[in-house]
């Protein structure tokens, strides 16, 4: 079954993709087009198979709040570590360990004696709060759709089985709002979206409607396959080529018009929306997830009485102008020199779907480049 | 984590759960956020929650769709397209 | 079940019938018996290549070997590729209360095993014993003895523009192999070790005589990790062709699964050779002739890119090749 990944990675029609994007190019002859992608998996996919270089000169790609790490203020893991402080056991994506807070990350708390545990599936804190019955576990709710069903299903099989140990500390996010903040911003001029592959499976591929119909922009629906990414690239160009904007599914294989129902009821079921902010983007209306009422016992926040509040970010750090797709990771000062992977000084560069990291992985050049460009 | 790579479901259990596999792999999932899962059914896992089914027919589709662009191109172009990509950086801003 | 105890490595009674009857009748006929405190030996050259290894590998046993043949390999291939013909390791291990002695006796099975095949004696060792708790099973320590073989003259920097890179087969097994046994996963075709001798391959690199630069086995941190060693400080770099890289089916499945690069994941039998073009396809050729080498590929170049090692992807663009922060991967080898 893995060509059911390499049918869309064969590298003579990555060839023939790119070739019809410089002829598209050069079709929209002295107009230059500025495309958004808004998902951490298409950062990551489009810097670890270098498809910016097929890319016509007069077509950039970038990208956008699509990292739900990266946009999560340094508050919320001031709050955290707050919580480990007065004995709870933190459960974490692995994303998280090395994102700044005002002062320390987890993993330095961790070192300093924190309890701090890594899943890979939050299912997981089922098994280890029941062996644990005596230690209260926080989960670290951070992600958006594509991650809020699982921890729907997770809220709701924590109160079905009466787990009276668990409770979720929430920093969830829903992708639609930040669009909405993102089209009206003249700085930006998006022309069009690339639009998440598995958030748009949640969501389905409809609700990118009023981006096409309202905003005039291009929207095409893409897998994170290189084949994907080039082939949603291409239907952009078309459709501004046209000047027909809509909405289009590429990724039909997996995502429907109107999405996965059974998991938009667990996140309705689970989470009620509420204004929040975004790192870069300021607070935006009815953009997070909270826990719904009937969950406000499971609410972290609620059961320690430790509201999340804004955190310090370090004034020279850029991620939130990256996060808005004003510059490009080089465009920061603190790129690469002194802020890297190793030490960084915001998200980022450290969530395996940041802008930064994705350019410091793959797309830095060590020596100095004859372009004089440190990239 | 399962990044969100095609699984085959080989099990379902009672209670929600089920396991899936590739090439061999297999790895226990939930499958509360699907409908109605079935036994052979291909999923996308997130999390270690299965988030929606593959269409296996539109996949293949779409990737036969791919073969015949890029045997169009070399015909068209008298070869295999030899494009010489040059880098151009993020690209961005 | 029989279990190591402390006792065993009191130096009394215990630890003598160990020794006799565990580690002293598999390496017999050479330097061991009698069981000396120190080898006496005579070396046949008048230059020595001297390596030594630490082994702690979780768990001590994975599909493909365990830590026993690690330990013999790896030490061999480090003398192998720095240009010497191993021919002596000594062998330290250092047991936890409580291994079961089945362990100890497959570890030493192996050891006994890998040393015949590589034509190599062990000739002198060492045992202890620390409480449960202590050490995870087993660490085992070789260091290796070899003669420097004067034919070859390896250093990086005689890299040149248009040198060829050459891998002696797929990719990551190892690390996969070992990350699979540790996670519990349950698995059809496991991907499996590639543990094993390399010197049988170095050799066969320099009969094709002058032109071989530089070889080097990737161990922890993989390729990327020396590649990036190679190149560091020179005006030259590496381009690889990621359509070329050879990898296993079962290690590309389970890398996909957990987002792994297997550039980044450790060989333990396998070498990386950077060539001048004209003996490139002989170097090949030889490697593929052995068991050990069938799946050697030629998968890039060396290029005017100062002390970069890029890929030009399947898609058709370029990336750099990081090298990460840590180990992926701990405890692999």
């Amino acid at each position: 079954m893995m060509r059911l990944v390499d049918g869309f990675r064969q590298p003579r029609a990555a060839k023939a993709l790119a070739q019809r994007l410089a002829e598209l190019g050069a079709a929209l002859g002295e107009r230059r087009v500025r495309l958004m992608e808004v998902c951490g998996s298409h950062t990551m996919a489009i810097a670890r198979h270098g498809l910016r270089d097929l890319l016509p000169p007069n077509v950039t790609l970038v990208s956008g709040p699509g990292c739900p790490v990266c946009v999560t203020d340094p508050g919320y893991v001031d709050a955290a570590l707050d919580l480990a402080e007065r004995g709870a056991r933190l459960a974490t994506f692995g994303d998280m360990l090395r994102v700044p807070g005002s002062d320390r990350s987890l993993e330095q708390a961790r070192a300093d004696g924190a309890s701090v545990r890594v899943f890979y599936s939050p299912a997981q804190v089922l098994e280890w709060a029941a062996a644990e019955p005596d230690q209260p576990w926080v989960v670290l709710a951070v992600g958006f759709e594509t991650t809020a069903a699982p921890l729907a299903a997770l809220a709701l099989e924590i109160r079905r089985r009466g787990l009276s140990n668990v409770s979720l500390l929430t920093a969830t996010k829903t992708v639609p709002p930040a669009l909405d903040a993102l089209v009206v911003d003249p700085a930006l001029a998006i022309d069009g979206f690339l639009c998440p592959a598995h958030v748009s499976a949640i969501i389905g591929a409809e609700a990118y409607r009023p981006y096409a119909e309202e905003h005039g922009r291009a929207c095409v629906v893409a897998g994170f396959e290189p084949l994907d990414i080039l082939d949603g690239t291409v239907a952009l160009l078309e459709q501004l080529l046209r000047g027909e904007p809509r909405v289009e599914n590429r990724y039909d294989r997996v995502v429907k018009p109107e999405g996965n129902r059974t998991a938009q009821r667990a996140i309705a079921r689970a989470f009620v929306p509420v204004d929040a902010p975004w790192r870069g983007l300021g607070v935006i209306p009815e953009s997070g997830l909270a826990l719904a009422p009937e969950l406000a016992d499971l609410d972290a926040a609620i059961r320690f009485e430790r509201p999340v509040t804004a955190g310090r970010v370090n004034p020279a750090c850029r991620c939130g102008d990256v996060l808005k797709g004003i510059i490009a990771p080089s465009g920061c000062a603190l790129f690469g020199k002194p802020c890297t992977p190793d030490r960084p000084f915001g998200p980022c560069m450290v969530s395996s779907e940041g802008s930064c990291a994705a350019a410091w992985r793959y797309g830095r050049a060590r020596a100095t480049a004859t372009t004089g460009r440190t990239e | 984590m399962c990044l969100a790579v095609p699984m085959t479901v080989v099990e379902i259990t009672p209670d929600g759960g089920g396991v899936v596999e590739l090439e061999g792999v297999r790895r226990s999932i939930r499958l509360d956020l699907l409908e109605a899962p079935g036994v052979g059914d291909i999923v996308i896992v997130h999390a270690g929650y299965a988030i929606e089914t593959l269409d296996a027919d539109e996949a293949e589709a779409r990737m036969a769709l791919f073969r015949q662009l890029a045997q169009t191109y070399e015909r068209e172009l008298g070869g295999p397209v030899d494009l010489v990509a040059r880098p151009r950086g993020e690209g961005g801003g | 079940m029989s279990r190591i105890t402390l006792a065993h490595g009191g130096g009394g009674r215990a630890s003598r019938h160990l020794i006799e009857h565990e580690i002293a009748h598999r390496f017999a006929g050479g330097p061991l018996e009698g069981l000396p405190d120190a080898a006496t030996l005579r070396a046949p050259c008048t230059g020595l290549v001297f390596s030594t290894d630490s082994f702690v590998v979780q768990p001590l046993e994975f599909p493909g070997g365990n830590i026993g043949h690690l330990a013999v390999h790896g030490t061999v291939n480090d003398v192998a590729v720095a240009g010497g013909r191993p021919l002596w390791l000594s062998l330290g291990l250092i047991l936890e209360e409580g291994l079961p002695l089945e362990v100890l006796r497959r570890v030493l099975d192996a050891v006994a095993e890998s040393a015949r095949a590589c034509d190599v004696q062990i000739v002198t060792g060492d045992t202890k014993v620390v409480p449960r708790g202590q050490c995870d099973g087993m660490y085992v320590n070789t260091a290796g003895v070899g003669a420097a073989l004067p034919t070859l003259n390896l250093d990086r920097r005689t890299l040149a523009v248009g040198d060829r890179v050459l891998i002696s087969g797929p990719l990551g097994d190892h690390g996969m192999a070992v990350m699979c046994a540790r996670e519990g996963f349950e698995l059809d075709a496991a991907p499996r070790s590639d543990t094993g001798p390399v010197h049988r391959l170095v050799m066969a690199a320099a009969a094709a005589g002058d032109g071989v630069r530089f070889m080097r086995d990737p161990t922890r941190g993989g390729l990327a990790a020396v590649l990036d060693e190679v190149v560091d400080g020179l005006a030259v770099g590496v381009r690889l062709d990621e359509e070329r890289l050879p990898l296993s089916a079962p290690a590309r499945a389970v890398a996909e699964l957990l987002g792994v690069d297997l550039l980044h994941v450790a060989c333990e039998g396998r070498v990386m050779a950077v060539c001048a073009p004209e003996i490139a396809p002989e170097v090949l050729h030889a490697w593929r002739a052995l068991p050990e080498g069938h799946g050697a590929a030629d998968i890039g170049e060396v290029v005017a890119e100062p002390a970069q090692v890029t890929m030009a992807t399947l898609a058709g663009g370029r990336r750099i090749v990081d090298v990460p922060l840590g180990e992926l991967l701990p405890r692999i080898c």
